[in-house]
């Protein structure tokens, strides 16, 4: 269980403090260009090198990891803002209007190719990173609805339900203090993967330029910045996608490893 | 069966309806008239006026969202406000490069993920499993756009095996087929990993029942019951997953596009939401909303003939 969970919890801590810490300090400055410095390979002074303006490269990566971060977890946040309760209302009047209206509006937002969807919205209503996090928030929320209802519905049928509904408590009360409580597991570990979902579709949405706009660093336009230069200088490409591929896989691992610490029931080995 | 397929049919009609509503909703609420973007701040109202009713965008709205609908039944999307040519014939060149790339991908990640699922399948636990597993969990981390940048580094621009970019149209199959071959990798590969996952998954469950014991026990080999008895009851699932794909491949391939200057759907959006041709990106996107609800729909059916408890149900 260790083996996912430690590995995962490390490689996600390590991104989230050093975005954290480009609050306080970045080694140089990420508006600061030196033209005389461009394209530089990694050395002592630039760690991870220099991009087309001089920048450095470090810098930039771990002010992108506060973008990153910000836009995934708003996502995760409205997903499961919106999804969460959706899902308990469904699950409290199964077979109910409510249920086939909630579960078809999921169908719905399930149909449409989220990407698409995305690229839509964020070019119609401008790019930017606020459009970027609501564009990815709205296809968490089926995510999450669907997740709460099918466990919730699995508890509805346990005794200690039919416990509080003879003592006399209402649905929305029962949903609330007894079918929340036991669903919060499952919501952490598909909000972990929800969000390493959201770092790569923010990376991808800003890589074709609707996301996150300069002068603010984000690691899917430090990749679309890379493209002509690859040749020249592969490390301006090569250290932002590394940056996510790390971090979507340390919240995978994550994912993964609280998922087998919180669910005993998955044996190991299984996907 | 008939029962379940009509069921189906009515919730596809449905969707369809409810989509194209959504999506022209989105589309219109967009700030910006195309009659004034397209002649510039200095144009004259009347002049404006005019084109305003060339493009017959001096209707009210619902009247426009019926001819636009109407008009995609029979075939017909309208004409582009930027390049006066019928939307149908933009999208029919371009779908020419989206739909083979994403079947190309498909296939490539079918490919890969079948075999690596029954190796590791058939070796669980052991170090062999334990790699494809490593392998598949880098794979679906890695972002499909930076991953084309690494094969165009490498087999474009140091080997020199395949061009960096563009497309030479399909005149010279081989050659256009090699084109496609970077960018259908760079698609496939995260979706081979994920694909991988959910196989290995599906016969391990199906190792456990017993019909798999009773296989090996009238002698069959390992290796043979995997493949007599496990890959075919471990399809059901399998053949969802590949469905689901589908939308994500052709969403993957406007990323795809970009990152090798392929002049498919992905480029044509790009190049209509700059200039705000609405009714080119009302268009794709509905084409591609319909073919993901196509794909999920024709899985249902599909799903639904191979596992009777599912007609019931419904």
């Amino acid at each position: 269980m260790m083996r996912r969970l430690a590995p995962g919890a490390a490689l996600s801590a390590v991104f989230v403090i050093a975005a954290l810490l480009s609050f306080l300090w970045t080694p140089y400055a990420v508006d600061g260009m030196a033209i005389a410095n461009r394209l530089q390979p990694p050395s002592a002074a630039h760690l991870l090198g220099t991009d087309h303006f001089g920048r450095d490269i470090l810098s930039m990566i771990m002010v992108g990891a506060r973008t990153s971060i910000a836009v995934a977890l708003v996502a995760v946040g409205i997903g499961m803002g919106l999804g969460v309760p959706l899902g308990l209302a469904a699950a409290a009047r199964h077979g109910g209007l409510l249920d086939e209206l909630i579960m078809r509006g999921n169908d719905l937002v399930f149909a449409f190719p989220s990407l698409v969807i995305a690229i839509l919205i964020t070019a119609i209503a401008g790019p930017s990173a606020v459009n970027a996090i609501i564009a990815i928030g709205i296809f968490n929320v089926p995510v999450f609805a669907r997740l709460t209802r099918g466990a919730a519905l699995a508890l509805w049928s346990r005794d200690f339900i039919l416990a509080a509904q003879v003592a006399g408590k209402g649905r929305a009360r029962i949903s609330l203090e007894h079918i929340l409580p036991n669903v919060t597991n499952l919501l952490i570990v598909q909000g972990t993967i929800q969000f390493s979902l959201g770092i790569l579709a923010e990376a991808a949405l800003s890589y074709v330029g609707l996301g996150a706009q300069p002068p603010i660093p984000s690691w899917g336009r430090m990749l679309a910045d890379a493209q002509t230069m690859v040749a020249m200088a592969p490390h301006v490409a090569l250290m932002p996608g590394l940056a996510i591929v790390l971090t979507v896989l340390g919240l995978n691992l994550l994912g993964d490893g609280l998922r087998d610490a919180l669910d005993p029931k998955l044996g190991e080995g299984r996907a | 069966m008939l029962r379940y397929a009509l069921n189906r049919l009515v919730s596809l009609g449905l969707s369809l309806i409810v989509a194209s509503l959504v999506i022209f909703l989105v589309v219109e609420v967009a700030p910006g008239d195309p009659a004034s973007f397209m002649l510039g701040i200095n144009a004259q109202p009347d002049t404006v006026a005019a084109l305003q009713a060339e493009l017959g965008l001096d209707v009210p709205k619902w009247q426009r969202y019926l001819t636009w609908v109407g008009g995609m039944l029979t075939g017909d999307f309208g004409t582009s406000y930027t390049y006066r040519t019928p939307v149908s014939e933009m999208v029919a060149d371009r779908l020419w490069i989206s739909l083979p790339l994403a079947l190309y991908a498909l296939a490539l990640s079918t490919a890969l993920a079948f075999p690596a699922a029954l190796y590791a399948a058939s070796r669980r636990g052991r170090p062999g499993d334990m790699a494809v597993m490593g392998a598949t969990q880098l794979g679906i981390a890695v972002p499909n756009f930076w991953f084309a940048m690494l094969l165009v580094l490498l087999f474009a621009i140091n080997l020199g095996w395949f061009s960096a970019g563009g497309f030479p149209g399909w005149d010279d199959p081989l050659a256009a087929m090699k084109a496609l071959t970077l960018p259908a990798i760079a698609l496939a590969l995260p979706q081979a990993a994920i694909l991988a996952r959910v196989m290995r998954s599906a016969l391990i469950d199906i190792m456990a029942e017993d019909f798999m014991r009773t296989a090996r026990a009238k002698g069959l080999t390992r290796s043979q019951t995997l493949w007599r008895h496990g890959v075919r009851n471990a399809l059901i699932p399998v053949l969802t997953i590949i469905g689901l794909q589908f939308s994500f491949l052709l969403a993957g391939a406007i990323i795809i596009e970009q990152v090798f200057f392929l002049p498919g759907l992905g480029r044509l959006i790009f190049q209509a939401i700059s200039q705000r041709d609405l009714i080119v990106v009302e268009s794709v996107v509905m084409l591609l909303v319909f073919a993901v609800i196509l794909v999920t729909f024709l899985t249902d059916l599909a799903y639904a003939a191979v596992d009777p408890r599912l007609r019931r149900r419904a």
